[in-house]
């Protein structure tokens, strides 16, 4: 009898072939444009999907094998963290705020990924694209839990951890992150890529998680460092994604040119917005701090968004509009920040507190143009109030951007002494901004941003736990008196003093 | 422009007066006195008098400032939507023609102990 000889192993190639390409089919009881109804409408024209050249030619099988053993070596980490006690390796509880800022903002907006890539997986019509979507989509997945459960370590000690599920829906500030998200997810699958595959990943992940990630290394939190480097070689392929959907668009049709030309300037001003949060943790709440936010900005964006452009040039692309005010910006967004979140540290589920002496010389030094004439000043007074028992807080609620849901704390561009008004009437209904990038986003497609949720708009409606900031604290699920509040005097404060004290002396109780 | 959808896709406010019980949103800042990280939110009531509410609401607001004892708001300068705008703050907001979600700047000349 004759057997038929199995083959012992397939190709590379093939087994690429019949893992992604293959599993495609032209349809035959629908038409094509009712199998993938989002693929034409917002104006992109695709010739041949087939032109798509797969970036990393990752077939499912070997994605699997990878993921387990990272997930695998993960765990392990995570494990020896908890039974360790590794929280209290950290180098003081003030880095907590960054990682509760992070938990609360930026883990939900990996789940939001995973669910924006898995629409993306479903809608573009090229096979390889869908597969390599669809991967991206488990990846971020996998990050959000990564992190959910490398954080929740904290959560058995510390405070202003426990409700980042209610808190990303509900507090004011993750109202940003989240209408971020919000945003490039109710868009097509083109936006959604140019967005978050390209804008998000290939231009500002790196300021996001090379300092972040450095930044816990240098404050000795294992459990973020092990989450970020099991993250890492999937960012490699994200950011490789990115680059080739958006080439991949350019070369297909000169008409897609001006569309992605307008996301690129929409997604880079909204992304710039987001990270001025991180900018924040990284000049202020690192307690052992690796750069400036100034320095992360001049080699991550300046110098590699420059080469970027240039080599997009050829596709007729230019840098986004917002690069010269995102550069003058540069040198201010961190210190606004933190003296906006030092004054409404009563609203935040994360502590705020006065930069120490040293810490200001520190600053002084990393933001020389600035950082004494217009920042300096400002904590100093805050301080001499503290000192006089008589501590500063602004219990005024802020007025917030129509478009990316900031606080407006910038200022004009070319005056830093003067806060940045920007206006416009659509439709009978007045709305403001934080900038003239964001003005131009909303008076661009308005019906999406005129129904935003603004939520200081909302306390005022009533909607927001029924009215009063009890209400709203019970609300949001913010823990008066603990998750708020100046560090100085937390509990935070005293518990890692105290725990600390008892690891590493014999004067514990 | 119009927002690129499948369908028609209203506009759709979510911010109309009509949700703030008889009141209206007014927003303020204080030109050039940026201990006050951004501007307030407020939410008088039309009929208010101007003076009524600076006193009961902004002037509390702005008292960790060291110039906010000197404020006297028959004699700062006011500006709404980048042009300056005569406010008579006795008053009400329906009178002086301030409307829902206004911002209404106010410039005090040669007073900046913090900021200058
Ligand atoms: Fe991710
Ligand atoms: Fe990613
Ligand atoms: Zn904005």
């Amino acid at each position: 009898m004759d057997m038929k000889v199995q083959k012992a192993k397939l190709g590379l190639k093939e087994k690429y072939r019949l893992m992604t390409r293959d599993l495609g089919w032209t349809p035959s009881y629908q038409p094509h444009e009712k199998l993938y109804p989002y693929a034409a409408y917002e104006g992109i024209v695709i010739h041949d999907w087939d032109k798509w050249e797969d970036p990393f030619r990752l077939t499912m099988d070997a994605y699997w094998k990878y993921q387990a053993e990272k997930d695998r070596k993960f765990y392990a980490i995570i494990d020896a963290h908890a039974q360790n006690n590794g929280h209290l390796n950290i180098t003081d509880a003030r880095y907590l705020s960054a990682l509760k800022i992070f938990l609360q903002a930026i883990s939900p907006g990996e789940y939001c990924a995973h669910k924006g890539f898995a629409r993306a997986g479903r809608e573009f019509p090229g096979v390889g694209t869908q597969v390599a979507c669809q991967m991206q989509s488990i990846d971020e997945l996998r990050h959000a839990q990564t992190q959910i459960h490398a954080l929740s370590s904290y959560n058995r000690y510390y405070d202003g951890f426990h409700a980042f599920i209610q808190m990303r829906d509900r507090m004011w500030y993750n109202s940003v992150p989240r209408s971020f998200f919000d945003d490039a997810m109710t868009g097509g699958p083109f936006e959604f890529m140019v967005a978050i595959g390209f804008s998000f990943e290939y231009v500002l992940t790196n300021l996001l998680f090379v300092p972040f990630m450095s930044g816990a290394a240098y404050n000795g939190d294992m459990a973020t460092v092990t989450f970020g480097f099991s993250a890492q070689s999937d960012e490699a392929r994200h950011m490789t994604l990115g680059l080739e959907c958006i080439k991949f668009i350019l070369e297909q049709d000169p008409a897609n040119l001006p569309i992605v030309q307008r996301w690129l300037d929409k997604w880079f001003w909204r992304g710039l917005r987001l990270l001025s949060l991180v900018g924040t943790m990284m000049d202020y709440m690192l307690p052992k701090r690796v750069m400036s936010w100034a320095e992360a900005w001049e080699i991550y964006a300046e110098d590699n968004g420059s080469a970027l452009f240039k080599d997009l040039a050829r596709y007729g692309i230019r840098p986004p509009k917002g690069w010269k005010d995102a550069a003058k910006a540069r040198d201010h967004i961190s210190h606004q920040f933190m003296l906006a979140f030092y004054q409404w540290s009563f609203g935040t589920a994360f502590h705020g507190w006065i930069p120490s002496e040293a810490d200001l010389d520190w600053l002084s030094s990393k933001y020389p143009e600035t950082f004494d004439r217009h920042y300096r000043p400002r904590w100093d007074y805050f301080k001499k109030l503290a000192d006089a028992g008589t501590q500063f807080r602004n219990v005024g609620l802020a007025k917030l951007c129509q478009c990316c849901q900031m606080p407006c704390v910038f200022t004009e561009p070319d005056d830093p002494t003067l806060l940045c008004h920007r206006e416009r009437v659509i439709d009978g209904h007045r709305y403001h901004f934080c900038s003239d990038h964001c003005r131009e986003i909303v008076e661009h497609e308005p019906e999406k941003y005129v129904q935003a949720w603004m939520p200081m708009n909302q306390l005022f409606q009533g909607t927001s736990g029924g009215g009063g900031i009890e209400n709203w604290m019970r609300w949001v699920n913010l823990v008066d008196g603990k998750d708020n509040g100046d560090f100085v005097g937390s509990r935070d404060q005293r518990n890692f003093a105290a725990w600390r004290g008892m690891a590493t002396s014999n004067n514990g109780t | 422009m119009a927002v690129v959808a499948l369908k028609p896709y209203p506009l759709r406010p979510v911010d109309g007066i009509e949700h703030y019980h008889g009141d209206q949103l007014v927003y303020w800042s204080w030109d050039h006195h940026l201990m006050f990280a951004a501007p307030f939110i407020t939410c008088p009531s039309p009929s208010t008098r101007v003076v009524d509410f600076l006193e009961a609401t902004i002037r509390p607001l702005i008292a960790a400032d060291p110039d906010a004892d000197r404020v006297d708001w028959t004699c700062v300068e006011w500006i709404r939507d980048h042009e300056p705008i005569a406010i008579d703050v006795g008053k009400s907001f329906s009178e002086n023609g301030i409307g829902h979600k206004d911002l209404l700047r106010f410039r005090t000349p040669g007073m900046n102990t913090l900021c200058g």
